[in-house]
């Protein structure tokens, strides 16, 4: 098979990351729960864990990082944590209903929410935000890049907006975590939100957030903690705070031995091979007849994402062409993305996701790049299929 | 007289072994006493020959704990 969905989950998982989550449900305890060998070693493996994503975020201290089981989660987290009846949120048209859906929840308990709208091509401008604040803005909260498109927001731009503003800024880095080089001591993000499984190359059910020393978030979840056994209330402490009930260990595990890989292989490296593939296929797919290719690329920046329809061809019946006649995995369909897919006009056509990581090939994607030649040959515009 | 050093969290206790190892200083993890505190199951413990160094290293480096008891 040739696997092109990797902005829905990597693949194949760096054989470290394999070996760290077997090691791990075969000899770690409970994290916390006593200090026995066992649950030593499960508090040492997740300690070190929270180090190694310290040290690969540039964020100063370990302990303000918590494990989650998603950035959905991690989202949920941030926006429920922090906002109250009241409050005002920014955000944008390109987010992920990991964002959206908790906001829309948010506005059904009094917090007021102003979407900036993406244009054509799934662009923000950003200096829309000023006109945005209000008198009661407390946060913005948008993702660092789209995962329809791969169009990477001006960060820059929203966190010295947020500095100067005194707002929250909460990012959501599902597709840039283990893709863009952060730097948490130098760039003001207050909250960073991620998963494992995507580019930091871990399983799945294990993400994150980081929440910048001195703010606080009201837990989502409450319970076992391991410390403060006989209060009625959760700790407040980070991580802890954050982290109740029994964490996901073997996932902990496979996630710090993601992050090491990235480290030993190098992110320059792979963004490299990853924006190497992305220009190439996007490339020679634009010369398809009949071909549409979404969002922005005169940006060389940008996360391995090529979102494409063939005119004619329904974005699912091409998915599954490629996958049962080609064995090419890609993402149909709408992708969790309401507000985006209405900016590109594919909301009632839905696209189909190309995606890629620096596991793939250039040889694969030439396969890939004949497959979409033949099918738009045999259904597209000019087909007799 | 033997001591142990009591934290706020698993977090903090795990810190301030990962940072005494790095450096060498002395004491290991044991169950915290429940009669000590209940904010942590785990406390650093540390002999009498060992206290004043290892108390100077930590307040030097900001290794954080919640207190110091006497073991008696």
């Amino acid at each position: 098979m040739i696997y092109l969905d990797q902005a829905a989950t990597s693949y194949p998982k760096p054989a470290a990351v394999i070996e760290a989550v077997c090691s791990a449900l075969a000899t770690a305890g409970n994290s916390g729960r006593g200090v026995h060998g066992m649950s030593l070693a499960a508090s040492r493996l997740i300690y070190q864990a929270r180090w190694e994503l310290a040290e690969f975020f540039g964020a100063s201290d370990p302990s303000q990082i918590a494990f989650s089981a998603n950035a959905t989660e991690s989202l949920n987290m941030a926006l429920l944590g922090l906002l109250e009846p009241g409050d005002h949120v920014v955000t944008t048209e390109l987010e992920h209903n990991s964002v959206l859906r908790p906001l829309y929840l948010l506005q059904k308990r009094g917090v007021e929410v102003t979407v900036l709208p993406a244009d054509y091509q799934g662009r923000v401008d950003f200096s829309a935000l000023a006109a945005a604040s209000q008198p009661n803005t407390k946060a913005v909260v948008c993702t660092h890049a789209s995962n329809v498109t791969g169009n990477v927001i001006d960060l820059d731009y929203v966190l010295d907006f947020c500095q100067r503003q005194r707002l929250v800024s909460i990012i959501d880095g599902a597709q840039t975590a283990g893709w863009y080089p952060y730097n948490l001591t130098k760039q003001p993000i207050d909250i960073l939100c991620f998963t494992g499984h995507k580019a930091l190359l871990g399983p799945q059910g294990v993400g994150g957030i980081y929440v910048r020393p001195g703010l606080k978030l009201r837990p989502l979840k409450t319970g076992g903690s391991g410390i403060k056994t006989f209060s009625k209330t959760h700790p407040e402490t980070m991580p802890e705070a954050l982290e109740a009930g029994t964490l996901n260990t073997p996932g902990v595990a496979g996630l710090a031995a993601g992050v090491r890989y990235l480290r030993e292989v190098g992110l320059a490296h792979v963004r490299k091979v990853e924006g190497e593939l992305t220009q190439f296929f996007f490339a020679e797919v634009k010369e398809i007849p009949g071909v549409t290719v979404y969002g922005d690329f005169t940006d060389q920046e940008r996360c391995p994402i090529v979102a494409l329809n063939i005119a004619g061809v329904d974005s699912s019946f091409l998915s599954q062409l490629l996958a049962e006649k080609y064995n090419i995995a890609t993402r149909s369909g709408g992708h969790c993305a309401p507000l985006m897919h209405r900016a590109l006009q594919t909301d009632k056509t839905g696209l189909v996701r190309f995606s890629f990581s620096h596991f793939n090939s250039k040889a694969e994607l030439e396969v890939a790049v004949q497959a979409l030649a033949e099918i738009s040959e045999e259904y597209g515009p000019e087909g007799d299929g | 007289m033997q001591a142990v050093l009591t934290f706020h969290s698993t977090t903090e206790a795990m810190a301030f072994e990962r940072a005494c190892k790095e450096l060498g200083l002395p004491g290991r993890l044991i169950p915290m006493p429940v009669a000590i505190s209940a904010q942590c199951g785990l406390a650093w413990l540390i002999g009498p020959e060992d206290r004043n160094r290892l108390l100077e290293q930590a307040q030097k480096l900001g290794l954080k704990y919640e207190r110091l008891v006497e073991l008696k």
